[in-house]
């Protein structure tokens, strides 16, 4: 046996896994191998993503911990094998080789930057590893990828942008000027937006890139053309606070309207010192960080479950705030999991590919407590999910969802048919 | 925006960089002009400043400015004690031999960056200012009724931006007052000049390197709580200080302080009015040209004195 390297973090994990697979040990008897699903989760747990992927983490435990009470997946516990990409492509590659080789994994899961898939997904299909990612990007759905890479648990970028923009027509203004990172994900939401709002009759007057580790943006603000109505802004990594707080400040009391992709402050409190001038502007969230007045049983079961509070932040520390309009994708995804190693009697790697057919067949996915956030509907084809998109206004410190747009407002025509590729 | 408004917000911009650059590279380029060594670990000193401001802000209730200067005054100490026990226990132990510090100080590095995401964690932090108005400037316009002053739209600063333009150079003179005016400023200038003599006239030159390692983290650790209030803490925050320090020192004659101050105006200054008008990446670009071109026919830097 070759020698290999197992971090603290993981072996602890592993540990806890299999005391905790052998307290529940009759749970499982009933199936013919008692050995543990392994799902690979491909964590950024250090770099620019990690804020995302400590929440990522959380509530992939949360999931597979409701998955193993309910007995596991045909009849077998979930074991969640991490490691650490540093959210960085080249190093998510190889994360996957040790999933495949080393941890003997069932399948990969969890990833959220767009670059880290990119440059993952191509040895996911070399390594036929199913690879599930909860990224957001469109990349999947463009037909990029391949057929091992499937996103199930989250809406991609280009159906968001293009159920947002009516609405930032026709409340908001027609001249938009869009500041986004400098890479795949912001490049995704600079060509499908400024199509969306060109179909609305409005238009991107203009497009500030912004290099994914810059820690301040006063200098770009320049930028942004005077006749400017809108200015929608997508941003993320550590300097997210910074970047808003420093809009305001260029803005001052005269701003114009703002409507912004909730990743630039995904885990900073709404209430942050700073950010007073957000108050009555506009945010997309894939699932309302701050609780509804008509919340579901459903999402109130899933904040209990990840230990967060009604304002998105944790339990413990109410400081700390969560992904909350992302990290649900996690929870779904490895639910659609679960789902398709029973419809396809998965036992092992030799059943891999029975596992894609068997997620490709899925449609609907019903609001419940597989999908506590929102129904989905699933393309087999494209291998994306679509799901509502909620647009909130900040009213005295508070997200409050204004409007809700459904699935179908962000549907588009397939670019891309990965059931025709073979295995 | 119009060309006049945008170039002195660029200037502003460029003078609030400048400010905290000329405080973390001061601190490189005395532990290189002191003790020969070249501080890989630098910029974790500015990142463990702008944590430990953040943790002592949260201890305090109260109004803001209460843990800000508490924080200015523990955090950059805390952080020049633990450089002062890592020259003790580490470069010490290496003979100051200038290979070898430079991996050790590599391995400070993530010693460092590990352990603040170890119990820090990956967010980003923010710090409240203890004042923060902002503040609109006019600016001139010829109309039909002659000039008249307007209030360009996103032409602004803040008053705690002024503030850390004044505090940056308040300390930069302080510093220089004392280096030339004290006893242990000329401690440190004897050990400079030649480390053995110095010690053959009894300076207890061990004790001038760890002090001098001490200070010179502390400086980062200054320039990084006046940071903090305009950008966050975060455990991956030291690498632009630290390459944009050694950028500073090359070009300002490395352990040559008027140098380093007058390369750190002529970075932090560049950098913002190149990134405003241009692009923040051809900033870079340039400021690392600017380098090459001080190494091939000045690489004393522009104030450093040639090795004899």
């Amino acid at each position: 046996m070759p020698l290999t390297k197992i971090d603290r973090r993981s072996t602890l994990l592993g540990l806890g896994a299999s005391a905790g697979a052998l307290a529940m040990g009759t749970r499982f008897t009933h199936a013919q191998s008692a050995a543990p699903i392994k799902i690979g989760f491909q964590k950024h747990a250090t770099g620019i993503g990690a804020a995302y992927g400590r929440w990522y983490d959380a509530t992939t435990q949360a999931a597979a911990a409701r998955i193993n009470e309910m007995g596991g997946i045909n009849g077998r516990p979930l074991e969640i094998v991490i490691e650490d990409d540093g959210t960085d492509p080249k190093r998510g590659a190889e994360v996957l080789e040790k999933f495949a080789s080393q941890h003997e994994c069932d399948v990969a899961f969890g990833t959220l930057f767009s670059h880290v898939v990119i440059g993952s997904a191509p040895r996911a299909g070399e390594l036929k590893l199913p690879y599930f990612v909860v990224s957001e990007g469109h990349h999947v759905a463009s037909g990029m990828l391949n057929r091992y890479t499937l996103q199930p648990g989250i809406t991609d970028v280009k159906s968001q942008v293009q159920s947002m923009a009516p609405f930032v027509a026709n409340n908001l203004g027609k001249k938009v000027t869009m500041i986004y990172p400098d890479f795949a994900f912001g490049h995704d939401h600079r060509d499908y937006f400024s199509a969306a709002i060109a179909a609305q009759g409005g238009e991107v007057v203009a497009k500030i890139a912004i290099p994914p580790t810059e820690t301040s943006f006063t200098r770009y603000f320049p930028q942004i053309p005077r006749e400017t109505e809108v200015i929608y802004h997508v941003m993320v990594g550590p300097a997210v606070l910074t970047f808003v707080k420093e809009m305001g400040e260029f803005f001052g009391p005269s701003r114009p309207e703002i409507f912004g992709f909730i990743d630039s402050l995904e885990a900073v409190a709404i209430d942050s010192p700073g950010l007073e001038f957000l108050e009555g502007t506009y945010f997309w969230e894939g699932a309302p960080r701050h609780a509804q007045a008509n919340q579901t049983e459903y999402d109130a079961a899933f904040r209990a479950a990840v230990g967060v509070d009604d304002r998105g932040a944790s339990v413990d520390d109410p400081r700390d705030i969560s992904t909350y309009a992302h990290m649900f994708g996690c929870w779904d995804t490895l639910n659609v999991i679960k789902a398709g190693m029973e419809a396809s009697g998965y036992r092992g790697p030799g059943d891999r590919a029975a596992l894609i057919e068997a997620v490709e067949a899925m449609t609907d996915m019903p609001l419940g407590m597989d999908h506590p956030t929102g129904a989905k509907l699933f393309n087999g084809k494209t291998h994306q999910a679509f799901g509502e998109q909620h647009i909130s206004r900040v009213e005295d410190g508070n997200l409050v969802v204004v409007h809700t747009a459904s699935i179908e407002d962000g549907l588009y025509e397939d670019e891309v048919d990965y059931t025709t590729q073979s295995f | 925006m119009e060309f006049g408004p945008h170039l002195l917000l660029a200037v502003l911009e460029g003078l609030v960089t400048a400010s905290i650059l000329s405080l973390t590279a001061m601190g490189l380029s005395l532990v290189f002009g002191v003790m020969r060594v070249v501080n890989v670990a630098h910029g974790e000193a500015f990142m463990l400043g702008a944590v430990l401001a953040w943790w002592v802000t949260g201890l305090v209730a109260g109004h803001p400015a209460v843990g800000f200067v508490l924080a200015a005054l523990t955090a950059p100490l805390i952080v020049g004690a633990l450089a002062a026990a890592s020259d003790r226990l580490v470069l010490k132990r290496l003979n100051y031999d200038p290979d070898r510090t430079i991996v050790a100080t590599i391995g400070l590095l993530y010693i460092a960056q590990q352990t603040t995401l170890m119990t820090f964690g990956p967010d980003a932090r923010p710090v409240e200012p203890p004042f923060n108005q902002r503040i609109a400037l006019p600016w001139l316009e010829r109309t039909e009724e002659g000039w008249t002053w307007f209030y360009p739209w996103g032409l602004s600063i803040t008053s705690y931006k002024l503030f850390v333009i004044a505090a940056a150079a308040a300390i930069l003179v302080a510093i220089w007052l004392v280096i030339t005016r004290t006893r242990a400023g000329l401690l440190m200038r004897a050990t400079q000049q030649d480390s053995e003599t110095a010690q053959a006239f009894g300076i207890p030159v061990g004790t001038v390197y760890s002090v001098v390692f001490g200070i010179g983290a502390a400086l980062a650790a200054l320039g990084a709580v006046l940071v903090v209030p305009i950008q966050q803490a975060h455990y991956l925050m030291g690498g632009e200080p630290l390459l944009l320090s050694f950028i500073v020192v090359i070009i300002g004659g490395l352990g040559s302080l008027p140098g380093t101050v007058i390369a750190a105006l002529l970075i932090g200054l560049s950098d913002g009015i190149i990134s405003v008008f241009f692009s923040p990446t051809l900033a870079k670009i340039i400021a690392t040209l600017l380098v090459a071109m001080v190494l091939v026919f000045r690489p004393q830097g522009l104030l450093g004195k040639a090795q004899t």
